[in-house]
C-alpha cells in the first residue's frame, strides 16, 4: 500500500490524547467514530465528510485507508450517548465486569451499500481512460479483499484484549478465505485485463512457485518466533505469579511475624497474630477462584457470612473458632437476621465460654432448613436463670430468630459448656 | 480436638503403641517427637521417621509400627502414594499397620484423599499432644479418627450426590451415620454424642467406623463428580 503509506504524515500527528479507533459501535474500520469522539464531533459528521471526500478522486477512501493502517484500536472515541446501544457489561462466571461490544450488524450492512453506492457515482463520474478503467473493478477487488482481512484481524485484537468471538472462529475462517479470495480474484484479474489472459496459467504457476518459495524460506521462521513468543508470554505469567505470592507473603506473612517478635512475651497476641495470618493464608492458597483480595464488600452467600463473621469475632475477642461448613446458600434477609444472631451467639461464646478451648461453629445447610450451632466448652449456664436484662441473649439472639421466624434453642452440652441451636427457613423463592 | 474417652485415659498407662512419624517438614517431626514420643509418659514410641515417600516405604516396611502419622502433602507423590504402596501391610491380619492423617492442609480434596486411600482418621496439626496421643490409640483400636472438619467433609460429599446411587447400602449414609457426624462436626466428643442419642459409646465408634468405611468403598464416581464440581479436581 504505497499510497497509504506517502499519507502516513498526515495521519501521524500526536496530540495528547492519543487516537484510537472505536472497536465499539464501528461500521467498517471504527476510524469515523474514533475521529468523532477524538474531535468531539457527532459521527455522522465524520462520515459524510468521508462519503464527500470518496467522491473527490478517492481521497477519502485513501484517507480512510491510511487511517484504518496507522491508528491502532482502541476503546477511546466512543460518544456517551451514542455508544449504549451497541455495548453492553456483562458479568463473567469469574466475577469480572467486562465490555461486550454487540454486533452492529445493521450499521455495517448500510455502509456496506452506501460505501456500492458511493463507489458506484464515482465509477459514473470519473472519467479515467479506458485502459485504467480496465483495472477498476479487479482494484476495487482487491480492495474489498483486503479491508475484510483487515477488519478480520482487528477483531482478532479485540478479542484479545476483551475475549469476545472466540465462539465465532468459523466465520472468521469464512471471511479470512474470502478475503483472500477476493484479493486473488482481483490480482488475477489485473493479469487478464492486461491482455495476457493466454499466459495466465504459466503466470499462476510462477506466482504459486515464489508463494511457495517464499513459505520455505520464512516459515520456519515465523513458526520459531510464533513459538518464541508464547513462550515468553508463559515466563511472564509465571514471573506475574511468582510477584503475587511473594507480594503476599511480604505483605501479610513478614508483617505478622515481625508483629509476633515483637510481641513475643505476650502470648495471647501472639496466639492471636498467628490464628489470624493462618486463616488469611488459608484463604488465599486454598480459595479456588481469585485471590482473596477483595475481602472488603459484602459477603453474599452463607459460608463466607459465616467464616467473616466467626473470624472478626475471634480477632476481637483472642478466642480461637473451629468453622465447619456443609453446604452452602445465598444470603436472603432471613437469613442475614440469623448470621447476625450466630454473631452474637459466638461473641457470647467467645466472651463467656473461651476458657475452654475453641469455640465450635458448625452451619449446614439442608434443603429449605439452615442450621447454625455455637458451642463453647466454658462452665456453661442456667437458660433459665438468664436475667431479664441480659439484651445479649434474650433480645439479640432468641428474639431476633423468632421475628424473623425461625428458633433459637440455648442449653447446656452434658460434658460442660454451652450450646446455641439457630434454624431459620430460607425465605421462598419467587420464581 | 475432642475430649479422651475414660477407656483411653486409664489405658496411656500400660498401654504402649509403636509409631513411625512421616513429615517433610523436620522440625514438625522434632516437635510432636518431642510432644508425644515420651513413652513412658505417653505411651507413644516413635520407632522411626520418615520425610519422603520413599523412606517412608522402607521405614514403615522395616519397623512395622501400629500408627503412622502420616503427612498429606510429602515429595515424591504425598500421603496417598505413601498408602498406596503400604496396602498390604494395611491388610496384614497378625498386624496390620494404620495410618492417622495429619496434616495442615484443609483442602477437602487432601483429606477425603488420604482417607479414600485408606487412612484411619484425620486430625489437623493443631491438634493438641494429648488429643494426638488419643487419637493414636484410636487408631491402634481399629477406630476411626474424625475430626469436626473431616466430618463436615464427609456430610458435604455425601449430602450432595444426587446420582441414583450404585449401591444403595454403601453410598448412603443412615439417618443414625448422619447424626453421629453431625454432632462431631459440631464439636462433640464421643462420650457426648453417645449421652445425647442415648447409645453407647461402643455403637457411636461403630457408626463412624461404618462411615469410614462407606466412604472409602462407595463408588468413586460420585465422590469425583462431587470434587469436580467444587473444583477441586
Amino acid at each position: 500500500m504505497p499510497e497509504a503509506a506517502a499519507a502516513a504524515p498526515l495521519v501521524e500527528p500526536r496530540p495528547p490524547r492519543k487516537l484510537y479507533r472505536s472497536s465499539d459501535g464501528r461500521w467498517l474500520g471504527g476510524v469515523a467514530r474514533g475521529l468523532a469522539g477524538h474531535l468531539g464531533l457527532p459521527v455522522i459528521w465524520v462520515r459524510l465528510v468521508f462519503a464527500g471526500l470518496f467522491m473527490a478522486d478517492g481521497l477519502g477512501a485513501l484517507l480512510y485507508a491510511a487511517f484504518w493502517f496507522f491508528v491502532p484500536l482502541g476503546v477511546g472515541g466512543v460518544s456517551g450517548q451514542k455508544a449504549p446501544s451497541f455495548v453492553t457489561t456483562e458479568t463473567s462466571p469469574d466475577g469480572r465486569r467486562r465490555l461486550v461490544a454487540r454486533r452492529p450488524d445493521k450499521g455495517q450492512i448500510v455502509a456496506l451499500l452506501l460505501m456500492v453506492v458511493v463507489a458506484m457515482v464515482f465509477v459514473g463520474n470519473v472519467n479515467l481512460g479506458t485502459g485504467a478503467k480496465a483495472y477498476l473493478w479487479p482494484a476495487v477487488l482487491v480492495g474489498a479483499g483486503v479491508a475484510l482481512v483487515w477488519r478480520q484481524a482487528d477483531n482478532a485484537r479485540r478479542a484479545r484484549w476483551a475475549e469476545v468471538g472466540r465462539r465465532r472462529r468459523t466465520l472468521s475462517l469464512l471471511r479470512a478465505a474470502g478475503g483472500v479470495l477476493l484479493v486473488t480474484a482481483g490480482v488475477s484479474g489485473i493479469f487478464v485485463m492486461q491482455g495476457s489472459a493466454a499466459h495466465l496459467g504459466s503466470v499462476l504457476q510462477a506466482a504459486l512457485a515464489v508463494l511457495v518459495g517464499i513459505t520455505l524460506l520464512a516459515g520456519p521462521y515465523l513458526v520459531r518466533m510464533t513459538q518464541d513468543l508464547s513462550e515468553e508470554r508463559l515466563m511472564r505469567i509465571r514471573a506475574q505469579e511468582r510477584a503475587e505470592v511473594a507480594a503476599h507473603v511480604h505483605d501479610s506473612v513478614l508483617h505478622t511475624l515481625t508483629l509476633i517478635q515483637r510481641n513475643a512475651e505476650n502470648a495471647g497476641e501472639v496466639r492471636r497474630l498467628a490464628r489470624a495470618q493462618e486463616r488469611d493464608l488459608r484463604t488465599w492458597l486454598y480459595k479456588p477462584e481469585g485471590t482473596g483480595k477483595d475481602e472488603a464488600d459484602e459477603p453474599d452467600t452463607l459460608a463466607e457470612a459465616v467464616r467473616r463473621n466467626a473470624a472478626e469475632v475471634e480477632d476481637k475477642h483472642g478466642v480461637p473458632l473451629e468453622v465447619v461448613i456443609v453446604g452452602d446458600c445465598p444470603l436472603d434477609e432471613r437469613i442475614g437476621a440469623q448470621m447476625q444472631a450466630a454473631r452474637e451467639a459466638m461473641v457470647n461464646a467467645a466472651k463467656y465460654g473461651g476458657e475452654g478451648g475453641a469455640v465450635q461453629v458448625y452451619a449446614e445447610v439442608e434443603g429449605k432448613t439452615v442450621f447454625v450451632s455455637v458451642r463453647d466448652r466454658g462452665p456453661g449456664f442456667d437458660p433459665d436463670s438468664i436475667p431479664a436484662d441480659r439484651m445479649g441473649v434474650r433480645e439479640s439472639i432468641i428474639g431476633r430468630m423468632e421475628r424473623h421466624g425461625g428458633t433459637a434453642r440455648l442449653r447446656a452440652v452434658p460434658g460442660g459448656g454451652t450450646e446455641v441451636e439457630l434454624e431459620m427457613e430460607r425465605a421462598e423463592k419467587t420464581s | 480436638m475432642s475430649d479422651p474417652t475414660e477407656a483411653n485415659d486409664t489405658a496411656t498407662g500400660e498401654r504402649r503403641v509403636r509409631v513411625v512419624l512421616v513429615d517433610d517438614h523436620r522440625m514438625f517431626r522434632t516437635g510432636v517427637q518431642a510432644e508425644i514420643g515420651q513413652t513412658e509418659q505417653t505411651g507413644v514410641e516413635v520407632v522411626g521417621e520418615a520425610a519422603d515417600v520413599d523412606q517412608a516405604v522402607t521405614v514403615i516396611t522395616a519397623t512395622r509400627p501400629e500408627v503412622v502419622l502420616l503427612d498429606v502433602h510429602l515429595p515424591g507423590g504425598g500421603g496417598v502414594e505413601v498408602l498406596r504402596r503400604c496396602a498390604p501391610l494395611m491388610g496384614d491380619a497378625e498386624q496390620p499397620v494404620r495410618f492417622l492423617a495429619l496434616s495442615v492442609s484443609d483442602a477437602a480434596e487432601d483429606v477425603i484423599g488420604v482417607i479414600r486411600g485408606g487412612a484411619r482418621g484425620y486430625v489437623t496439626k493443631t491438634i493438641t499432644g494429648t488429643d494426638l496421643v488419643d487419637s493414636i490409640f484410636r487408631v491402634q483400636d481399629g477406630d476411626a479418627v474424625f475430626s469436626p472438619r473431616l466430618a463436615g467433609f464427609v456430610l458435604d460429599a455425601f449430602a450432595s450426590t444426587d446420582a441414583p446411587p450404585v449401591d444403595e447400602d454403601l453410598d448412603r449414609l443412615t439417618q443414625r451415620e448422619r447424626e453421629v457426624l453431625r454432632l462431631i462436626a459440631r464439636g462433640y466428643a464421643y462420650k457426648e454424642i453417645a449421652k445425647q442419642l442415648f447409645i453407647s459409646v461402643k455403637t457411636v465408634e461403630s457408626h463412624v467406623s461404618a462411615v469410614l468405611r462407606k466412604l472409602q468403598l462407595s463408588n468413586r464416581h460420585e465422590l469425583t463428580r462431587w470434587a469436580t464440581a467444587r473444583r477441586l479436581v
